[in-house]
């Protein structure tokens, strides 16, 4: 398995990036403040004003390191991606398959199985963790309705019935949500999904990290050389990462949703740190945003052991190690694509 | 792998500043310089062999010394720092 490089944050919004030789400077007012060599870089994710030379952005895209920028709030607004590496052959496979109902409803049934099998996972990890605390009947009702919810994805025959399955799985396991946040519950109560913008702090955590989980996503499958943009489950949209947030669907509960309610209820994010705009959009301060991300660098570090792979490797490579999965499959070499399923 | 790469280039002649220069700036695009002619480089054995090659293409042997410290992976536990110059952790978390 490759070696999971780090990922270079930048959130001072008068820093400027340049490069020099192989490496890469953070300035600030004119003075360096950091110079990485390029190669220990897996990505650069930029907030707010940050500016960046065409010569950074021409090594990255050379070396393949993922360059983003996101506005203040996490919101996604622009990539540097270089010429497109990889198969062509594998490229065209890619695309036939999302061309063929059949098969693109196969794999979306993957992605989908993996989402709604690692819902439920969650919920029944709380159960076990929290015998007597929390709501246990709801969290019990809503493992029910998850494992009615798993059948139907298997029975579902064409891809808008997936969608529908989809959707009815979302709410159940979104409805039972709030039940898992022990803590502070005066200001992380979460009513339900909203998203551009969060309406409250348990949204502002999630829309924030399944930002960060796109971007890692979207790399993964370039690193090997698929398209992010063609998905099968996901309807292709100009500039919308559709195979990304295919990818992503089955890890949002393993990698987003247990890491925010786990920030919460081991109290790693305070009840401030959040502030109300008067649109109503609830927006984390600079503060609570570091050290989401230092908890987030540091979660990444972690070993698991791959379900499918019986190998261990960081949590930060289940992406990559999907996309590989992904590949593979549409290459021929693995009959079906194996989703990532938490034990 | 850590591998802490220390040299010493003879500067008499205008020849050996401009290999020094030559060397600094090498090492510079493979890891974070911690002292004066000392660099920590987080490298592949791949990576390191290219520079290894290089450095030594640059450096005269009969006046200028290179050495090569193998830290490892587990490079933490074997690297302490006492008094000013504060470095980054190339695997910790980076933020600016």
């Amino acid at each position: 398995m490759r070696k999971l490089l780090n990922v270079l944050y930048v959130t001072s919004p008068e820093a400027y990036l340049g490069k020099e030789g192989e490496t890469v400077l953070i300035l600030l007012n004119d003075e360096v403040k950091l110079r990485i060599p390029i190669h220990n870089l897996e990505g650069i994710v930029c907030f707010g004003y940050t500016g960046a030379s065409p010569a950074l952005m021409h090594l990255c895209a050379e070396r393949g390191v993922a360059l983003s920028f996101l506005a203040e709030s996490g919101k996604f607004l622009a990539r540097v991606s270089g010429r497109v590496n990889g198969n062509v052959l594998l490229r065209r496979r890619q695309y036939r398959q999302a061309d063929s109902p059949e098969e693109a409803l196969q794999l979306a049934k993957g992605f989908i199985l993996g989402k709604i099998f690692n819902c439920r996972c969650v919920l029944q990890r709380f159960l076990r963790d929290h015998e007597q605390r929390g709501d246990p009947p709801m969290v019990q009702e809503g493992v029910k309705a998850l494992t009615i919810q798993l059948q139907k994805t298997a029975n579902s025959r064409h891809l808008d019935m997936l969608r529908g399955v989809e959707g009815e799985g979302a709410r159940v396991y979104y409805g039972v949500f709030d039940h898992l946040i022990l803590e502070v519950k005066d200001i992380f109560t979460f009513t339900g999904r909203s998203r551009r913008p969060p309406l409250d702090a348990v949204n502002a955590l999630l829309s924030f990290l399944y930002t960060l989980l796109a971007h890692d996503c979207t790399a993964a499958l370039e690193t090997v050389g698929l398209d992010p943009q063609v998905g099968f489950l996901h309807r292709e949209r100009p500039g919308r990462p559709s195979l990304a947030l295919d990818l992503m669907e089955e890890l949002r509960p393993y990698l987003v949703d247990r890491f925010v309610v786990s920030l919460i209820n081991t109290r790693q994010i305070g009840a401030t740190g959040f502030v109300t705009k008067e649109s109503g959009g609830v927006l984390m301060t600079d503060e609570v945003r570091k050290n989401v991300i230092t908890a987030w660098q540091k979660r990444k570090q972690e070993e698991v052991m791959h379900p499918f792979l019986g190998e261990k490797i960081p949590v930060g490579l289940i992406p990559y190690a999907q996309a590989l999965l992904l590949a593979r499959h549409l290459r021929g070499d693995l009959e079906a694509y194996p989703p990532f399923l938490m034990k | 792998m850590m591998v802490l790469v220390t040299y010493d280039v003879n500067t008499e002649k205008e020849a050996g500043k401009k290999r020094l220069r030559k060397v600094a700036k090498l090492c510079k695009d493979y890891g974070q310089r911690v002292q004066n002619s000392v660099f920590e480089c987080l490298v592949d054995p791949v990576q390191f062999a290219k520079l290894r090659k290089r450095l030594e293409e640059i450096i005269d042997a009969e006046n200028d010394s290179l050495r090569y410290y193998f830290l490892g992976d587990n490079w933490k536990s074997r690297v302490e720092h006492v008094g000013a110059k504060g470095t980054y952790d190339p695997e910790g978390v980076l933020m600016v």
